[in-house]
């Protein structure tokens, strides 16, 4: 085992205060990250201090998810939260730069919530065979 | 304050061929163990056809009824998995880069 | 107060590596705002985990990036081994150290290049990359490719450096380790170079911290972190202190990565002595089962990658925050209020890998 990474399960609600009391502890923020679940989104917000590493993980629905920004306390949140808008069509409120959905152009909206084809290899067209 | 460093560097070189290799006039120098070319022995192969199972990005075509195969040059990205998993041990990546090609076709053996 | 025009920068710029577009807001030559834009070079890998199986997944984590690609794969299959408790042989894991900082020496003499560059400097762009270039032979001669390696995969590595390659690497870099003190001396000592770079782009601790920077843009900084301390693959049995400098300007993130460059060869020859004989894989069976975060030092930073799998052989989520993503807000805050003339410098003091940023 290379380190001990804690979870922690918080409410959308408390995840402003919680994320001030690291801020105050010194933590830098790491990432933010949403994971698909099925029909829900898994959402991490890590926090690191001299290696030591901590995660606030909560779930959110997949359509119609909405958490509040961390971008006053972090400001270099709101990178992540333009992502995960961009991607995951989660709706941030109160992002310091929002990018109003133009941060990744994508031919999609939100790819990462789509059904896509099933898992297995598709076909591809071959060249001639000569 | 230190002026104009570059001096030792620009003495150096004054005196030194360019370590630029006149290619195509010159030949490339290969590194044996390099990963370039696929290259087959197919009096060897059997058409187990797992090569073709393995390869990352489909670039191999096993045909086990008429015994013949083919490879798309240009999907081959000389990774070595085909190598890896050949039960006959068949297959090698040759150390050169293979011939450019203007044509997306198969080769076959 | 003047007019002010906004000058967009890139997406192709002499000085870029690869495409980002920057909107600067100029007010008579004095840069008031920054406006980031990132997206061209998107190919969206991460949604691939649910095409290729997790063995497979490897050479697509590998081409991430082609600067870093070494340490992409090797974070990728430390993750999957952390979940699956999978134990690698201590000569993988040597070998994983040795040709990280490998990685690290080609990636900062390429960075060298291009700052150098970035300044008009051409001549010395040219002998870092040639010297890059011998380096360039001793990754291609140990594991079959200049750029992307392919030499990790699930379990350990895939070829061995032999005794003689070993002893042969050793004496390629003692030549190696007297070019760059020719470079290093000129980057570090000239005065035209630290014209250019002395207090210019300054970020303190404090605001380092909180913008979330990371690597030698935190080093620079005097913040000691370095995620070589958490002692993966080889590194808790080599000696090994994070290099920090504490004025926080482009001249001390120059002075953190060229005094890298010495630090990684020394790594390398610790490395090499103490290397056991051995196995070098073992074999892996089974699908992954659980999440983890691997986080490594690239040469540009922490990259942290989020791996979950449930039982199959193709993951439900993987992510990777590279270190570039995360100093894009010290970028923009470093942009506000310098030059129009060193928008090229500051761009590249946080060494830029753009295709990592946007996977």
């Amino acid at each position: 085992m290379i380190e001990e990474q804690t979870i922690i399960a918080v409410m959308p609600e408390t995840l402003v205060a919680e994320t001030r009391k690291m801020r105050d502890q010194g933590y830098r923020l790491v990432q933010i990250c949403v994971t698909r679940l099925g029909e829900e989104l898994q959402l991490d917000y890590s926090f690191d201090l001299n290696r030591n590493f901590v995660n606030f993980r909560f779930l959110q629905p997949k359509n119609g998810a909405r958490v509040p920004s961390v971008s006053s306390l972090y400001w270099c949140a709101f990178t992540y939260e333009n992502e995960i808008s961009d991607l995951f069509g989660v709706q941030v409120d109160g992002n310091a730069l929002d990018f109003k959905g133009t941060f990744y152009k994508t031919a999609i909206k939100h790819p990462f919530i789509q059904d896509t084809a099933p898992t297995s290899v598709p076909a591809q067209a071959k060249p001639e065979v000569k | 304050m230190a002026f104009f460093q570059m001096k030792k560097m620009i003495l150096a070189w004054t005196f030194r061929t360019p370590v630029t290799t006149k290619y195509p006039f010159e030949p490339r120098k290969i590194c044996p163990g390099s990963r370039g070319r696929l290259d087959v022995k197919i009096t060897d192969c059997i058409f187990c056809t797992l090569c073709d199972k393995r390869c990352p990005t489909q670039a191999l075509d096993v045909d086990k009824v008429n015994k013949k195969w083919h490879i798309d040059r240009l999907r081959c990205i000389s990774c070595g998995y085909c190598v890896e998993v050949c039960p006959k041990k068949c297959l090698h990546l040759t150390g050169d880069h293979g011939i450019p090609t203007v044509t997306k076709e198969m080769e076959t053996f | 107060m003047g007019t002010r025009t906004i000058i967009p920068f890139g997406p192709q710029h002499p000085v870029l590596p690869e495409p980002i577009h920057i909107d600067l807001v100029v007010e008579d030559e004095k840069v008031v705002e920054a406006v980031p834009s990132i997206g061209f070079i998107h190919r969206g890998l991460e949604k691939l985990v649910e095409k290729k199986d997790y063995v497979e997944f490897v050479y697509i984590a590998e081409r991430i990036c082609g600067i870093c690609s070494f340490i992409h794969g090797q974070t990728y299959c430390q993750g999957i081994e952390e979940i699956m408790k999978i134990e690698i042989p201590t000569r993988a894991k040597y070998l994983r150290t040795i040709w990280g900082e490998l990685s690290r020496i080609h990636s900062h003499l390429l960075w060298a290049g291009l700052i150098a560059d970035a300044f008009g400097f051409e001549s010395l762009f040219m002998h870092s990359w040639r010297v890059r270039e011998q380096v360039l032979d001793i990754i291609e001669a140990t594991t079959g490719g200049r750029v992307i390696f392919g030499s990790c995969r699930v379990g350990g590595a895939r070829r061995d450096i032999s005794a003689d390659q070993m002893i042969w690497l050793l004496k390629q870099l003692d030549v190696i380790e007297k070019e760059m003190r020719l470079i290093v001396d000129i980057f570090l000592n000239d005065n035209s170079v630290k014209h250019r770079l002395c207090g210019v782009g300054v970020i303190s601790k404090e605001e380092a911290i909180s913008l979330g920077a990371v690597g030698p843009t935190l080093r620079g900084s005097g913040v000691a972190d370095d995620m070589r301390l958490l002692k993966y693959a080889a590194f808790g049995e080599l000696d090994f202190a994070p290099i920090t400098r504490t004025e926080g300007d482009s001249y001390s993130r120059c002075a953190v990565r060229c005094a890298e460059l010495f630090q990684s060869v020394d790594l390398i020859r610790q490395a090499a002595a103490k290397i056991p004989a051995g196995e070098i894989a073992v074999k892996v069976t089974g699908n992954p089962n659980g999440e983890f975060f691997s986080r490594v030092e690239q040469p540009r930073g922490e990259v942290v990658y989020y791996i979950k799998g449930n039982g199959t052989k193709n993951l439900t989520r993987f992510r990777a925050r590279t270190p570039t993503f995360a100093n894009v807000p010290p970028l923009v805050k470093m942009l506000a209020g310098c030059e129009l003339a060193d928008v090229p410098v500051l761009v590249l003091t946080i060494d830029p890998c753009i295709s990592c940023t946007e996977r």
